[in-house]
């Protein structure tokens, strides 16, 4: 089953390395992954979309609290939003092309970010599925290129990803 | 001060009274600060050597051992030993040199990504860019390495970091936010723990390293509940071996009556073990009847690993044990203890007696001679179960090898570490001729700093546990296993580092050879010439269970079923 995981982590040297060399070893299966700074400084956030059974996951989320500068993992099984960023590059030969890609566009509320003699750049957020949907949508006019960025998760509503409270000191 | 005298400091700081180590290019900053200070250093021959010392220091004594190895070859020749510390859960802190900072990522002479490198077999690893982070790195490396699960911790230090000028202050605040162990058990697990054994008609208590510190709490609950204790081989120790209620060592050459005991046991209590492959075999037919296993670990990640769990109770073995002693009471278990008596006397360790010299009659002998009281390392193959079996020890901390790493080579280091914890005891290191030879050049460390170790060498001129397994699985065909063609007389290797050595050939001279080895004056390598057919038994084949175990020799014995 697929599961999006949010950890987050001190901003150190390496601190990805540790999490998808972990990965690598523990064999769990990695599928995206998307990472960027916070709003405190010193704080990454990684998100993770992992597929395993339920016992994967539990590893997968007690293997990444083991690491030392890893603050707190939440695996998404609560109502939250995701979202992906795609960049397609398509091919259009004519004006017949370029309106039929105009309608995908907004059809799917896209962006043209680029316009060139022959090609477009599209720009899509939407969760996996939309964007999976997007890509088809286009590539009987030929995509040149794509490029997706992992996907991000955000709990809804009140709950946040906070630094767990201090247990006690050993 | 410069960084190198600040790392000294703060190891200082820490209580560090023994580096071992090894110098080199990057790390001399380092052993020029070293030349000044109170620190005792032990210079071994190898790295690996050092790291496998400093490993059985930390197990022997319970504190953190600390080694010390220049940048690239001298960081890398460290690897093995940090796997085998971080898989045996030890606290161990490395400090490597490496090259200067500028020169990092340039492929520069004796440069490699050691903190790269080590990531996937440390608990934690710094490379450390600034020379005031010094006192901060060093406390969280202790920290680390000793606190929680405890493990390996690496400190990699750029050469004109050590140089560099210290400005800083070595009152550090401890501030891991990502790092807080659960040391105290949750109280409604433990009453939990409780109920189960209350109710339960056939419960084991089966103990791993990670309570070998809680050996008095353990006792204690044992000893009130009468529940039947199994030690793994990393538990040795924890639970004394000269115990009524001690049933052996579980698992691939465990005792008939724990590998009965645990397929037979209603509820399972777990503490500080991992549900190692060679403990129990195939997961899927591991103890069967168990409708209850609780599993204490302080390493979260650890509980519902391997084997389902029913009352998961995270914590420190010596906290979960003391709570778990205040609601304990006497079980009636009679007829429980009945069963194990009969597995017990009618299944006891033993050998088919043979013409040669055999290595289990060594090892009793030498249990026999010592009354148990010494502190046995071991290398890794059939000696090391031998030495398992047929010695059993009645201290904590009392038995160290390697577990699950399998490291072969370490019996010498690991007696070099476990005399320095320990100068005042008998330190005896039962070695296979194939183990002893990896990592033989310690001998040196031996002469040089007087250790008195009594190296036991088991010759069997092969590679014993492989060819058993050649023998048993891989229809006798002995594939690159001989070793007895080109051995070298070891008694007289050891005389050419100037250590006493004595070559033990014949059973009628079994107990002259003990002798001579005991009441030697200082380091003695004894190589005891033993029968080269030998298989270790009782055994579970890889990926069986309890009920496939076998007694003896298929083609000496008949199986025997559960």
């Amino acid at each position: 089953m697929r599961h999006v995981i949010s950890v987050l982590v001190q901003d150190h040297p390496r601190v990805l390395n540790r999490i998808t060399g972990l990965f690598a070893r523990r064999g769990f299966n990695l599928e995206s992954l998307a990472v960027g700074t916070t709003h405190v400084p010193g704080l990454s956030r990684i998100s993770l979309v992992v597929s395993g059974d339920d016992h994967t996951l539990e590893q997968v989320e007690k293997q990444l609290n083991r690491l030392i500068e890893v603050l707190k993992v939440t695996d998404h099984s609560e109502p939250h939003v995701e979202r992906e960023l795609a960049l397609v590059k398509v091919h259009v030969a004519g004006v017949e092309e370029r309106l039929a890609v105009k309608d995908i566009q907004e059809a799917f509320r896209a962006r043209v970010v680029d316009v060139a003699q022959k090609s477009l750049i599209l720009e899509l957020t939407g969760d996996s599925k939309k964007v999976d949907s997007f890509i088809e949508a286009l590539r009987p006019y030929g995509i040149l290129e794509v490029m997706r960025t992992g996907a991000v998760a955000m709990s809804r509503g009140e709950r946040t990803l906070k630094v767990r409270e201090k247990r006690e000191a050993v | 001060m410069k960084g190198s005298e600040a790392l000294l400091k703060a190891l200082e700081r820490e209580g560090v009274e023994v580096i071992f180590g090894h110098p080199g290019g990057a790390i001399m900053p380092t052993y020029d600060a070293l030349y000044d200070s109170k620190i005792r250093h032990i210079l071994v021959r190898h790295e690996q050597g050092g790291i496998h010392a400093a490993t059985a220091y930390a197990r022997a004594s319970g504190r953190v051992g600390v080694v010390m190895a220049t940048s690239g070859p001298g960081a890398l020749n460290l690897v093995t030993g940090l796997a085998d510390a971080f898989m045996d859960s030890t606290p161990v802190v490395a400090i490597t040199g490496n090259v200067p900072r500028a020169l990092i990522g340039t492929d520069a002479f004796q440069e490699a990504d050691v903190t790269g490198v080590t990531m996937p077999i440390t608990k934690h690893n710094y490379l450390v860019q600034e020379v005031n982070d010094i006192p901060r790195v060093v406390r969280e490396a202790f920290h680390i390495a000793s606190t929680g699960r405890p493990g390996p911790v690496l400190i990699d230090l750029p050469k004109d970091v050590q140089l560099a000028e210290f400005t800083g202050t070595f009152d550090v605040e401890l501030d891991l936010p990502g790092y807080k162990p659960t040391t105290k058990g949750h109280p409604k697990q433990i009453e939990r723990a409780l109920d189960a054994l209350e109710k339960a008609e056939r419960p084991i208590l089966m103990v791993g390293g990670g309570a070998q510190h809680a050996h008095g709490e353990l006792l204690a609950f044992a000893e009130r509940t009468g529940i039947p204790v199994i030690t793994t081989l990393m538990g040795l120790g924890a639970f004394p071996g000269n115990h009524p209620l001690w049933l052996g060592m579980p698992g691939m050459h465990g005792t008939v009556a724990a590998n009965r005991a645990i397929h037979h046991a209603d509820v399972i209590l777990a503490i500080g073990l991992r549900f190692d492959d060679r403990v129990t075999g195939k997961v899927s037919r591991f103890a069967p009847h168990a409708h209850t296993i609780i599993h204490v670990d302080i390493d979260p990640a650890e509980i519902g690993k391997v084997v389902r769990t029913h009352v998961p109770i995270v914590g420190d073995a010596k906290l979960v044990l003391r709570e778990l002693l205040k609601g304990a009471k006497p079980l009636k278990l009679a007829a429980w203890w009945r069963e194990l008596e009969e597995w017990r006397t009618r299944h006891p360790l033993r050998w088919r007696p043979r013409p040669h010299l055999q290595s289990q009659e060594v090892i009793r002998a030498f249990h026999e001679a010592t009354g148990g009281q010494a502190v046995v390392t071991t290398g890794v193959g059939q000696h090391q179960m031998f030495a398992a079996q047929f010695f059993p020890v009645s201290r904590p901390r009392s038995f160290i090898t390697s577990g699950g790493l399998g490291t072969m080579g370490v019996g010498l280091p690991f007696a070099i570490g476990a005399k320095v914890a320990r100068p005042e005891e008998l330190v005896i290191d039962f070695d296979g001729d194939g183990s002893f030879q990896m990592t033989l050049q310690e001998l040196a460390t031996l002469v040089k700093y007087r250790l008195d170790v009594k190296v036991v060498i088991l010759n069997n001129g092969y590679l014993g546990m492989v060819r058993q397994w050649q023998d048993l699985f891989h229809a006798r065909r002995y594939s690159e296993v001989y070793l007895a063609d080109s051995n070298p007389d070891f008694a007289r290797l050891a005389e050419a580092y100037g250590i006493k050595g004595v070559r033990v050939e014949r059973k009628e001279d079994l107990m002259k050879g003990v002798e001579a080895v005991l009441s030697a004056d200082g380091p003695v390598v004894a190589e005891f010439k033993v029968y080269h057919e030998e298989g270790v038994f009782p055994m579970i084949p890889a990926g069986g269970a309890a009920e496939d175990m076998i007694l003896e020799h298929p083609a000496e014995r008949e199986e025997v079923e559960a």
